[in-house]
């Protein structure tokens, strides 16, 4: 891959997705887009490139789709599971016994596994959720793994990292050398696409988002931004949950963070900084008087 | 450091599994069938016992009925690695007293995420790209 092909699949990835790549991921790249150079029938990602900028929407978007997929497993990092049965839906079972409904956004859904490992989660509580509605809306720029995470059939890889044996157990049938999650479970969450950058007041508000390990991929301009948009489709008393690598500290202070519980924020009622479109990325304003 | 007897009548597998556990920090012992698996545990109860299932002389599920009926047997982690995947073994193996169940192949991930499952490993978070 040339410096050119590079800086051009960079900008490319920056105005469809707002994934910003630093200038020493060529490896990322290679990984990603090698292999579908080949299923294109191309030699090599110059030649991907090249159809590129020759106008073939189909070869942009499904680059775009490879290099914005991101790996998942079954209850990644433990810890916001633990936070998720011990400290969330505890304080939402207190906090919502008027409406006795939680509405719950995965917001990179990626496979499924993230929503699949919530939903898993909710029924290991039994009784305690008896007569309560819990919506789990699993979104992700990538139509190509919705339709894995619909299927909810795994590999034999996928379904022993992170998934406790007891689970799988309970919860998949195995189909030949595949699993497949219980439809009892399938049911318990709804897919949608969704590009983060776009508009998604439209899926209404929440008690719970998570929002793990995709915002990393973009620059600060565009996660303030979302930030900002997060905050408004979120219950006042609601919770955010971000990956293990990731902060809201000092980007904004529209949520903020619980000092004894990693990953995990409330919306701190703070209006955000500047005007909160969705389709106009804000200019880095001279941010005067603060 | 944690102790971790691995019983596997494949040479091979028992080097990759040690290579991996050691990495891990964990002293290991080897044997090739139950019967020896059961011996080493006499002398020393192991934390951990990443299990084979089909094996000469004494394989996984007889050694594990045995273990866990020595003084002290209930103690350690047992940890089945075998190509036997269908659900009537795992949950035979879990009746039995496993604590985990790993499908062949197996890679590092794999081992780590199921020893932090049973609590012989911290948890360790993964960091993306």
């Amino acid at each position: 891959m040339t410096p050119p092909d590079y800086e051009y699949l960079r900008k490319l990835l920056k105005d469809h997705s707002g994934l910003d790549l630093s200038a020493d991921k060529q490896y990322l790249i290679e990984s990603r887009l090698l292999p579908l150079s080949r299923k294109c029938g191309v030699p090599g990602i110059g030649d991907l490139v090249q159809k590129m900028k020759n106008g073939s929407s189909t070869i942009i978007a499904q680059v775009v789709e490879a290099m914005t997929t991101n790996e998942t497993f079954f209850f990644r990092d433990k810890i916001p599971f633990e936070h998720f049965r011990d400290s969330i839906i505890p304080e939402l079972l207190k906090a919502r016994t008027a409406r006795k409904s939680i509405r719950i956004w995965c917001a990179a859904g990626s496979t499924g596994q993230e929503p699949y490992s919530l939903a898993m989660s909710l029924k290991e509580m039994g009784a305690a959720l008896a007569g309560w509605r819990v919506e789990i809306i699993a979104t992700d720029l990538s139509q190509e793994v919705l339709e894995k995470s619909k299927s909810g059939i795994y590999s034999q890889f996928e379904v022993q990292r992170g998934l406790p044996i007891q689970l799988l157990v309970k919860y998949f049938k195995q189909n030949g050398e595949l699993w497949q999650i219980s439809p009892d479970i399938r049911a318990m969450v709804q897919h949608r696409q969704l590009n983060l950058l776009h508009d998604f007041s439209q899926l209404g508000v929440f008690d719970v988002v998570f929002c793990r390990n995709v915002l990393i991929y973009f620059d600060q301009e565009t996660k303030i931004n979302i930030f900002g948009r997060l905050a408004k489709v979120m219950e006042g008393d609601g919770f955010l949950v971000l990956g293990a690598a990731e902060t809201v500290v000092g980007l904004t202070d529209v949520f903020k963070p619980f000092p004894d519980k990693r990953g995990l924020y409330r919306p701190s009622g703070a209006r955000a900084a500047n005007p909160q479109s969705a389709t106009a990325m804000p200019r880095i304003a001279a941010l005067a008087g603060r | 450091m944690k102790k971790c007897l691995v019983v596997d009548d494949s040479s091979v597998v028992r080097k990759i599994a040690r290579r991996i556990l050691e990495e891990m920090d964990f002293e290991i012992i080897e044997a090739e069938n139950g019967a020896q698996a059961l011996e080493a545990c006499k002398v020393a109860m192991p934390d951990a016992v990443l299990l084979d299932w089909n094996m000469p002389v004494m394989d996984g599920y007889e050694f594990l009925g045995h273990l866990r009926l020595l003084p002290g047997g209930e103690t350690p982690r047992v940890v089945f690695c075998t190509t036997e995947n269908g659900m009537d073994h795992i949950s035979r193996a879990l009746y039995a007293g496993a604590n985990e169940y790993i499908m062949k192949p197996f890679d590092k991930d794999i081992v780590s995420a199921k020893f932090q499952e049973v609590g012989l490993v911290a948890l360790s978070e993964q960091i993306p790209i």
